[in-house]
Parts: C-alpha cells; sequence; structure tokens
C-alpha cells in the first residue's frame, strides 16, 4: 500500500518538477504584470510574423510527410526490396541525431561551397530562405507518421486487401476503400506528432534560416532573440503561445490515441 | 466454370510449394484440396484465385489461359481462413462491396444483398460490426460476400478451421446444401481428411507440394495410390510391408489357421463403433474397429485373448 503511494507520488513529483513548474513559472511571468503587455508582445509585427511562419512551414512539412509516411510505411510492410532494412533503419536517423547536426548537413550542401551551392546561381535560394527551413523541418519530423502506421499495416495483415482484391477491386480502391480506413488514427496520430515536431522545431532551423528577424524568423527562434535582447516579457509571452498550441497537440493526441492504450 | 491446372511449380525463397502440379477440376463440383500442413494446397488454391502468379505452368477458368491475370479479373469469389471480414464496414457494407465497386444500381445492389443475406441466414444482423459477430456468423458473411459477385468459382481456404468443432460440423452441413442450390465449382482447402470426405466429390491429396492422387473419397480410402494416402486418410496398421484398416481386421475368440493370437489391451466405446487396442504375442501394436454388436458377441475386456486375421491387405511397390 505504501509502496503503491511511494510510486505514485515519485512519478507526480518527477513529473511536477521538470515539467510542470517550469513551464507554470513561463506562464507566472508572462502574465504577471497584467495581460496588456503579454498581449502587446505577441500580437506586435514581428512577433505575428515569426507565429505565421511556424505555421506556413508546418502547413507544408506536415502533409508532406504524411504523404511520403504512409506511402513508405507500406512499402516497407507491403514489399520485398532491396535495401529495405537499410531504408527501415534510415527512417529512424532523425530521431537520433541532434538537429543542429541537419542543420549543418543542410547548410554543407547548400551553402557557398555546398555541392548544391550552383542552384543560387540560378535564383534559386535555399539557405536563409523559406526552401531551407522547409527542408530542415521535413528532415526532423520525416519518421513519425512512418513508425505510427508499420505496426499497425502489420497488424492488420493482407487478408482484408486481398479479399478486396478477388471482389474486383483495383490496387487504388482497396486502398481507398480497405487500407486507409483501417489505418487512418495511426496516420491521425502521426500527423499530431509530426505537427508537435515541426512547430517546435529550433535547431535545424536556426542554421538554416540565417534568423532574419522579420523573414526568416520562426516563433521557437523568436523566443530564442528576444530572450537574448533582454526582452523578457515578449520572450515568455511568446512561449505561452507555443506552449499553448503544444497543448492543443496533445489533447488531440489522447483523442486520437486507440483506447486501451496507457 | 471447370479449372484446369497444368504444370504449376512455385517457389519461395528456395522453399518449392508446389511442383509441377497438374489437376483438372470439372464444372460445378466441389473439389477438396487435402494434405498436411506445408503440403502446398493453399498456395495452389491462392495460384488459382490469382494471389500468387506461379513460376511455371499454366492455369486455365473454362479455356481461357487467366495464368497472368489479376485476381481482380478472374470472376473468383474467396473466403480466407481468419474470415478477412472488413473491420470498418458493416454486414450489410461488407456484402454490398463487391457490387458497390462496381456501381451497380443502388435497388439492385440492396435486392442482391438482401437475397444473401436471406442464403446465410444473417438477415437481422446487417447493421452489425464484425467485431459483434461469432465466429460462424463471420464466415457466413465472408460467404454471401464472395457470392455476391457471382463468381465463376468459389475458393474456400481452411473457411472452417479456426471454428469449434460443433461450428464446423454445422457449416459442413450448410455449406453443402448451398452447393446444390448454386452449383458454383467449389474447391475447399482442408488439413481436416474427415472434413474432405464429408463434403467433397474429388479430392485432391496433396504432399510436399506435388499432387499424392485425385479420386472420389471412397477411391481414396478404398484404393489408395501410396502409403502416404492409404495413412492419410483413414487410420492403419502397418505390419512390415503390409497395410490392414482397422475396419480390416477380423477378430476371433478360437485358433482358427494363419490367425495370430493377440491380446485386449483397451477397449474403447465411441457410441456404435467401438475400437479395440491389440498386442500381437510378436509385440506388433494393432487397433480395429468393430462394431458394437461384434464387440458384445466376443465378450471383448481388457487381458482377453484372441485370434486376428486381415480380412483384406495392402501391400505398395516401390
Amino acid at each position: 500500500m505504501i509502496g503503491k503511494w511511494a510510486l505514485r507520488l515519485g512519478a507526480l513529483g518527477y513529473l511536477a518538477f521538470l515539467l510542470l513548474v517550469p513551464v507554470g513559472l513561463v506562464f507566472y511571468r508572462t502574465f504577471e504584470h497584467s495581460f496588456h503587455p503579454a498581449w502587446a508582445a505577441v500580437t506586435n509585427p514581428q512577433a505575428l510574423h515569426a507565429l505565421w511562419l511556424t505555421l506556413l512551414i508546418a502547413a507544408i512539412a506536415v502533409p508532406l510527410n504524411t504523404l511520403f509516411g504512409v506511402t513508405l510505411a507500406i512499402a516497407l510492410v507491403r514489399h520485398r526490396f532491396p535495401g529495405r532494412e537499410l531504408v527501415n533503419a534510415i527512417v529512424d536517423l532523425p530521431l537520433a541525431l541532434s538537429p543542429v547536426v541537419v542543420g549543418l548537413s543542410l547548410y554543407l550542401l547548400y551553402g557557398t561551397s555546398g555541392w548544391l551551392s550552383g542552384l543560387a546561381d540560378h535564383g534559386i535560394k535555399i539557405l536563409f530562405a523559406l526552401p531551407g527551413m522547409i527542408l530542415a523541418t521535413i528532415f526532423v519530423s520525416l519518421p513519425f507518421v512512418v513508425r505510427e502506421v508499420v505496426p499497425v499495416l502489420r497488424e492488420i495483415g493482407t487478408d482484408q486487401e486481398q479479399a478486396a482484391e478477388t471482389l474486383g477491386a483495383a490496387p487504388l480502391t482497396v486502398f481507398r476503400r480497405i487500407t486507409l480506413p483501417a489505418i487512418r488514427w495511426a496516420v491521425c496520430y502521426g500527423v499530431v506528432l509530426t505537427t508537435a515536431r515541426a512547430i517546435g522545431e529550433f535547431g535545424a532551423v536556426s542554421i538554416v534560416s540565417g534568423r532574419i528577424e522579420g523573414k526568416t524568423e520562426t516563433l521557437p527562434l523568436y523566443v530564442q532573440s528576444q530572450f537574448e535582447g533582454f526582452n523578457t516579457t515578449g520572450a515568455f509571452a511568446a512561449s505561452v503561445v507555443l506552449a499553448l498550441i503544444a497543448a492543443t497537440t496533445v489533447m488531440a493526441m489522447r483523442l486520437f490515441r486507440p483506447k486501451g492504450e496507457a | 466454370m471447370g479449372i484446369t491446372v497444368v504444370d504449376v511449380t512455385k517457389k519461395f525463397e528456395g522453399f518449392v510449394a508446389l511442383e509441377d502440379v497438374s489437376v483438372v477440376i470439372p464444372e460445378g463440383s466441389l473439389t477438396a484440396l487435402l494434405g498436411p500442413s506445408g503440403s502446398g494446397k493453399s498456395t495452389l488454391l491462392r495460384v488459382i484465385a490469382g494471389l500468387e502468379e506461379p513460376d511455371r505452368g499454366q492455369v486455365l477458368l473454362g479455356d481461357v489461359d487467366v495464368t497472368h491475370r489479376p485476381a481482380r479479373a478472374r470472376g473468383v469469389g474467396m473466403v480466407f481462413q481468419h474470415y478477412a471480414a472488413f473491420k470498418h464496414m458493416t454486414v450489410w457494407e461488407n456484402v454490398a462491396f463487391g457490387l458497390r465497386i462496381r456501381k451497380r444500381p443502388r435497388a439492385e445492389i440492396a435486392k442482391r444483398v438482401h437475397e444473401l443475406l436471406e442464403l446465410v441466414q444473417l438477415e437481422g444482423l446487417a447493421k452489425r460490426y464484425p467485431a459483434q459477430l461469432s465466429g460462424g456468423q463471420r464466415q457466413r458473411m465472408a460467404l454471401a460476400r464472395a457470392l455476391a459477385v457471382d463468381p465463376e468459382v468459389l475458393l474456400l481456404d481452411e473457411p472452417f478451421g479456426a471454428l469449434d468443432a460443433r461450428v464446423r460440423k454445422e457449416l459442413r452441413a450448410w455449406l453443402l446444401r448451398l452447393h446444390d442450390e448454386v452449383h458454383v465449382t467449389t474447391i475447399i482447402v482442408t488439413h481436416d481428411q474427415e472434413e474432405a470426405m464429408e463434403v467433397a466429390g474429388q479430392i485432391v491429396l496433396l504432399s510436399h507440394g506435388r499432387v499424392e492422387q485425385v479420386g472420389t473419397p471412397r477411391e481414396l480410402y478404398e484404393s489408395p495410390a501410396s502409403e502416404f494416402v492409404m495413412s492419410f486418410v483413414g487410420p492403419v496398421n502397418r505390419i512390415g510391408d503390409t497395410f490392414v484398416r482397422p475396419r480390416d481386421l477380423t477378430l476371433e475368440l478360437a485358433p482358427d489357421g494363419d490367425a495370430r493370437e493377440a491380446m485386449v489391451e483397451r477397449v474403447v466405446h465411441l457410441g456404435f463403433e467401438v475400437r479395440v487396442e491389440l498386442v500381437r504375442e510378436d509385440g506388433q501394436h494393432l487397433l480395429a474397429q468393430l462394431t458394437q454388436e461384434e464387440a458384445e458377441a466376443l465378450g471383448l475386456e481388457r487381458g482377453l485373448i484372441v485370434y486376428v486375421r486381415p480380412s483384406r491387405e495392402t501391400v505398395f511397390t516401390r
């Protein structure tokens, strides 16, 4: 009995000390001097542009990674091809690799002396511009849809798809009417995780964006720049916006999580 | 529509699932593909369905070569061991699936689905989801779904394998009645020789990817082509190089000519049938099947000495 309570207290205390207190403190400090300074700090043009840019990048990266993730998951589970195991391992790379390294590698590839530096000569600007930031975000948020969909595809097996095939369904019909409905919750869950990762991304985007105020500054970068400029109200207020987006995402996750899972 | 399989070979990563298999399945028949697991019976069914492409050989439906035609264009209805129910669709939607993707008129779909649900006795459960059905109900739904598109052939892959013994027996009887009504060429894959003998007019017995024998249940039982067939389609005693069915052992109380002495070890009463386990004086164990009357007339009990003679025996030349 005591052991059970100690376990619960331990878990809750750990969470409170490491997560709730710091995040709560950010909320407290933001609204310490009434609501108005905080509101002003997040509605100035620079902050609004950062928010808009963050959402824009997510709006491009998430659908692309969803499409790619579902396709790759089907390829990995349903097909045998040379290098399958390698691809399977590479998908997890962004989870293990520090985002700063991702940013640096993109910098090396598209930078002034990089292999693909020639693109800039043709007027295609990747580095210090939106395309580079989108590429970095896609890279770091790539594994989530694949990792959510693969086990579900394995579990449902091929029986239903084959039954549909014998009933006259063409491959696209089988996907639309059978496979997709069966994996839809896994896809939703993967999308939520991808979105959370895309919106919160700092390290990789920080390097490839060049951090040009009002141009290539996302919300996490804005928080950092305000903090460095001793505008703590601005930094805290923007953090609260990010925290609220995160909270919404976590709620969505709970909604999509299959019943019976912790 | 009749089915002809010509010299089909199929390998999986070094494992030979089918080797030069040729089978003719007459139109309107109910044929069982029988064999132990790993004999290639399911692979053969999947080759006929178009779910596996053979490495060599041909598959003909009627006289059309369909070897390279995808499953969706073969006009086959298939039923899977684990039902393969579309879990996110109701019973009604499951059965209607084939008709809906063919874009048939609504009224026609409604009428046909209604007829089929009546045929498989699931009228009241149309709005249920597969998870709310018993195994037997799910399999009947799967059958209705396969029949909905008026298949030329019906392919059943161990359809009753996941069901308990009582439901299995019911569904077998029901399948026979259905086949009498619908008369579509049907192939059933099973590893259960009793099931094959009960439902099929023709049995194709497979072993290690090869056809061992094709014939009626009676032919397989009465004149097996090999030791494998003899021992697979029913119980058998092996005495040296000769094989004797338990039914073909005659038991007598008095010594008589070439009859051999044996002791009763165990008597098992199975209603009308009585199974007697015997051990001969040379240590050879034997199984005999008698009717209850015969057993009573002999007064069989443990320890009794009897004289055993095969009334019919089979020797296979190698």
